[in-house]
Order: structure tokens, then sequence, then C-alpha cells
């Protein structure tokens, strides 16, 4: 790595660590998932005793700690939405790219170091959300060393980092806050899951980004499961998307006028 | 130095920038001349990169902007006072700046110190008044000690003591032997601070000359005069054949450097005079004449009337009888209208 490409790291650092966005963001994403996961535990594990046999075969309690995520990842898409439009909303891009003109270089240190802090947070968060739902499971709880639970609480943490990552791509194409959000929010919370669970959309459904790499979270797979991916493969899936949004927002930052 | 050639903006049919050329040299304040619209901010953007050309090109000691590898150790720019986030504290709006450049981390506080904002440093830059806001942009633009600068619209929500400041600092600037290069659409402004001029309107070169030379070949030189036995002045002259005009309150006014001449021809008809004082069109004047024949050559791709609403006729100068650079504005005005 050049010591040019290192210096916009410091400084791309320095610019998320400077506004107070990051911390609520982020902090938000944190609070809703653990939180939120806490108490999906606490009601599905009360529930356990009313469930019939094959719905207890299908009880996944590694998945169930993660259900806050649902919600937690709406706090991931504004942070990496607002780490790459505050630059437009602001008028800062100028004055950035003014400083950096090797626009790879800006817009992929900003990238890297936003990521980087996403990854950390999202790992915490994973494994936090993990044993906390765990501990409220009480006798129905999985073990970290049980087949399947590391990879599926690593994959959480890997989950959450993608989705903000594909947030910046999303955002360093469409610019706008406002647009982007109004995209991104709708999408992951409503769209989405309404695809995946209307049978006639399912087929679809299942290779959006946030379907596919939800895969990775299951350590039981659910009843009657036809996906035809496994949970590497699910996140593969999730990956190329990211690859795509990253890779048109670069395109188009390349080609337009700042 | 900084040398645009051809250099051609265009968004769709509308040309922003039309075929620029001209140099700007080192050790000299150059201003840059125009209305708002005319293209000046566009090209300063495509100096800097930002902006792509639609043709022609633009070279900053003869490389290309993208191609300068610590670019703000070689030029600095004020963009716009409100280019930065206003979340961030001044401090760290400089010091991301500054790293990404590999500059210093002390001489962020040296620049703050020279704009005067060190006792806000750490305060969020959108609680700053406008006058803050540009003084942290300069402050940015000094960072890395540029040889070359370049300000657009600097004295913009400045305070007289701001503004003061600023073409001290500008020509201290100069003076050191740096290129500045600065954009107003205020000639009074540029008349005080610069020393070459280079004027566009509506993104076409119309003058790029030395400050003097611009005023010298554009202005109008006139002698005033006031006497309490006007209209025996007026008949003398009128004899001599120097017509004098009467421009009210007293006040005649005669065309061209003829002061001698008027003096001595008093004296001869002891005639008293209060005043015999040679005058010199203000740059605005000589600006606005520019702008009228620029308005005359457009006028053969345009058959609509002139019109004297736009931004020339605003100030109620005599000296612009077209329409001035206004008169695009009003078309497109007329145009806008008529199709909404």
């Amino acid at each position: 790595m050049s010591s040019g490409r290192v210096l916009v790291l410091k400084s791309e650092w320095t610019k998320i660590r400077s506004v107070a966005s990051t911390v609520w963001t982020l902090g938000l994403a944190v609070v809703v998932t653990v939180g939120l996961g806490l108490l999906i535990s606490i009601l599905v594990s009360n529930d356990f005793d009313s469930m019939n046999a094959r719905e207890r075969l299908a009880f996944d309690p590694t998945a169930i700690s993660f259900a806050g995520m649902g919600l937690g990842q709406l706090a991931m898409i504004v942070f990496g939405v607002l780490v790459v439009s505050n630059e437009y909303s602001t008028g800062m891009i100028r004055t950035s790219l003014a400083a950096v003109p090797q626009r790879a270089a800006f817009l992929f240190s900003k990238i890297a170091v936003a990521t980087a802090l996403a990854l950390v947070v999202a790992m915490v968060t994973s494994f936090i959300t993990f044993f906390v739902g765990q501990a409220a499971m009480g006798e129905h709880r999985a073990s970290l060393g049980d087949p399947g639970v590391l990879r599926a609480v690593i994959g959480g943490g890997l989950y959450m980092t993608l989705i903000a990552l594909f947030s910046m791509g999303v955002a360093a194409m469409l610019r706008s806050p406002m647009l982007s959000l109004g995209i991104l929010m709708p999408f992951f919370f409503l769209v989405s899951s309404i695809l995946g669970n209307v049978s006639a959309t399912k087929k679809i459904g299942q290779f959006l980004p946030d379907q596919a790499g939800q895969k990775i979270m299951q350590v039981v797979s659910p009843l009657d499961d036809d996906t035809p991916y496994g949970p590497w493969g699910g996140l593969a899936i999730m990956g190329a998307w990211v690859v795509v949004a990253v890779l048109g927002g670069y395109v188009l930052l390349k080609r337009r006028d700042a | 130095m900084i040398e645009l050639e051809g250099l051609t903006k265009r968004y769709g049919e509308k040309v922003a920038v039309n075929h620029l050329t001209f140099t700007v040299r080192p050790g000299v304040v150059t201003g840059f001349l125009g209305p708002n619209g005319a293209g000046k901010s566009t090209t300063m953007r495509m100096l800097l990169g930002l902006d792509h050309p639609t043709a022609g090109d633009v070279r900053i000691d003869g490389r290309h902007y993208e191609q300068i590898r610590h670019p703000l150790k070689y030029i600095g720019a004020l963009l716009d006072a409100k280019a930065m986030h206003g979340g961030r504290s001044a401090f760290n709006h400089l010091l991301c700046l500054a790293q990404s450049n590999g500059i210093p981390k002390s001489r962020v506080a040296e620049v703050l110190d020279t704009v005067g904002l060190t006792a806000v440093a750490r305060k969020k830059a959108k609680g700053f008044s406008l006058g803050m806001g540009q003084r942290l942009g300069i402050a940015g633009a000094l960072l890395g000690d540029p040889q070359i600068l370049m300000f657009d619209e600097p004295v913009n929500g400045l305070d007289p003591e701001g503004i003061h400041w600023i073409r001290n600092l500008m020509k201290g600037l100069a003076a050191q032997g740096r290129t500045v290069f600065v954009s107003s659409h205020l000639m009074s402004e540029m008349a005080l601070t610069a020393d070459h001029l280079v004027v566009i309107g509506q993104g076409r070169l119309l003058a790029d000359t030395s400050m003097a030379d611009f005023i010298r070949e554009n202005s109008r030189s006139y002698v005033r005069l006031r006497s309490p036995q006007q209209e025996r002045l007026r008949d003398v002259l009128g004899q001599a054949g120097v017509p004098a005009v009467e421009a009210g309150s007293g006040i005649l006014e005669v065309d061209g450097a003829r002061s001698e001449l008027i003096g001595e021809l008093a004296a001869e008809h002891h005639l008293v005079l209060h005043e015999l004082s040679p005058q010199q069109a203000s740059l605005e004047e000589a600006f606005m004449q520019l702008t009228a024949e620029s308005v005359e050559y457009h006028a053969h791709s345009d058959t609509g009337p002139p019109d004297t609403n736009g931004w020339a006729g605003g100030t109620g100068t005599e000296a612009v009888s077209g329409g001035g650079w206004g008169e695009q504005w009003a078309r497109e005005q007329r145009k806008r209208k008529a199709g909404g």
C-alpha cells in the first residue's frame, strides 16, 4: 500500500470519528439488535412448551437470538448511507475531491474505513446478542461449540457489515441521503420480506441481498426448506450484490461532475 | 501558473464556458470578473478537476489537477464557504484535509490563527456565520502553503473589516510571488485588489488585460465644471468648439481630457470657476461599456427586443444602452414565463 493511500485512510478516519452521526447510528444498531433479540428470545422460549413436535424440531435458538437484526440493520443502513452521502448533502465533496482528486483513492479509502468500523461494531453486536439471547433461553439455549453456531455468530457480524457496505455503494450512486434512505429502508424492512414470504415471489425473493445473506445465521433449517444455496452460498450472493453496488458507485463518481 | 486552452463546458444545449483561453501568472492578483452565471465557478471547478471539460484543457504548472500528488501543497482553493460538513469542528475539518495531503497537524493551528478562528476551533462549523465559514474556507486554502491560490467570491458575506483583511491577504500572497486568482462580480472590489483582469460574459472571454490598460481603454474621461456664470461658460465653450453638457445640480461635463484648454478659455473670458476637475469613469462603468459591446455582438443570435431589466440595467448606470449581461437572463425568464 502506498503512503498516499495511508494518508487518505487517516483523513477518512478523522472524518468519520468527528461527526455525531457515526456514534448514534452505530450505537442504535447495537442497542436495537441486542435489545430486540433479547425480548424475542424471552418470548419464544416461553412459547416452547406450547409448540408441537415439528416446530420443536425446527427450533433454532441461534437464529432466534438474531431476530433483532431485522430492525438493527436499518441503523446500519443509515450509517452506510450517511457516511457517503453526507459528502454530497453538505457540499464537502468538492473540498474532499480538491484534496484527493484521485477518485478511486477517495471512495475506496472512505468505504474501507467505514467498513472496518462497521465490521468491528457488527462483530461485537453479533456476539453480544448471541450470548444475551442464549442466556434468556435457559434450557433451550445453544452453545458456541455446537455445530454451525460459531459460523452463524460470525456470519451475523459479516451480514450486518455487508448491509452497511451495500448501503454505501447505493449512496455513492444516488448521492442524496433522503433518496438513498427512501429506497433502502422500505426495501429491507418491507419489500424484501414480503417478496420472500409470498410463495409466488419466494423464488425471486430469496436471491435478494438480505434474504440470501441471512441464511448464514441459521443453524437449524426451517421446515420444508428448499433454498438452493447454503449459508456461505447465501453470503456469496449477498457479496455479489455488494460488489455491484460499490462498483456502480465508483463508476458514477468517476464519470460525474462533483 | 494556470493555463487554460479552449476550455469549454456544455450542459446539454447550454454552453456554460465557451472556448476560454488565458493564462494566470504568478506574482500578481488576477481578477476573474463576470456577473453571476457567467461561468466563473464552472471554470474554477474544471480547474480543480471537479467538473470534466467538454473540450479543451486546463493545466496547473503544466499538469492536470488529477496528476498532482498532494494538490493542497500546490494549489489552495476557496470555492464555496458551505463546502464543509457542518457537524464537524473547524479544527477537525482542517485536520482531515491536512492528513490527506501529508500536511503536519501543527499547520492546522497556524492557519486557524491566520484567519482568526482559533477561539472557535473546537466549535461545529454549522454554528458559524457566513463570514466565519468564509474564513474557514480560506484557512483550508492556505493549509498546504501553496504557490497558487484561487478564491471564488471571497468577500461574500464578510464584514468591512473582513473585506479589508482578505484584500491585504491576497495582495500579500501575490507580493510573495504566488499566483492569486480571484473571482468576483463586483468591479469596485477588483479595482482595489487586482493587477490583472480576465473578464468573461456568458462563458466567453471578453478581456484579458492589465487593470490599468483595461481602465484606460474602456473608460470615458471627461472634465467636470462648476461656475456661477454657467450660461456664459457654456456659450464660450460652445464657440470654442468644446460642447458642454449640463449634468444637473449646476454641474457641466465636457467629454475628453481637456482641462487645460477649458481653464485657459475661462481665464481669457474672466469667468469664475468653482470646480474644474478631470474625471475618469470608474471601473464599474468601464465594465458596463465592455459588456454592452458583448451584448451587441450577441444580438445577432437573438431577435428579441433589448431589455434593461437585467443585471446591468439594475445598477442604474446610463453607460449601458443595449441590455447588458442581464439580457440573457431576462430572455430566459421570458421563455420560462411563456413556457410555464
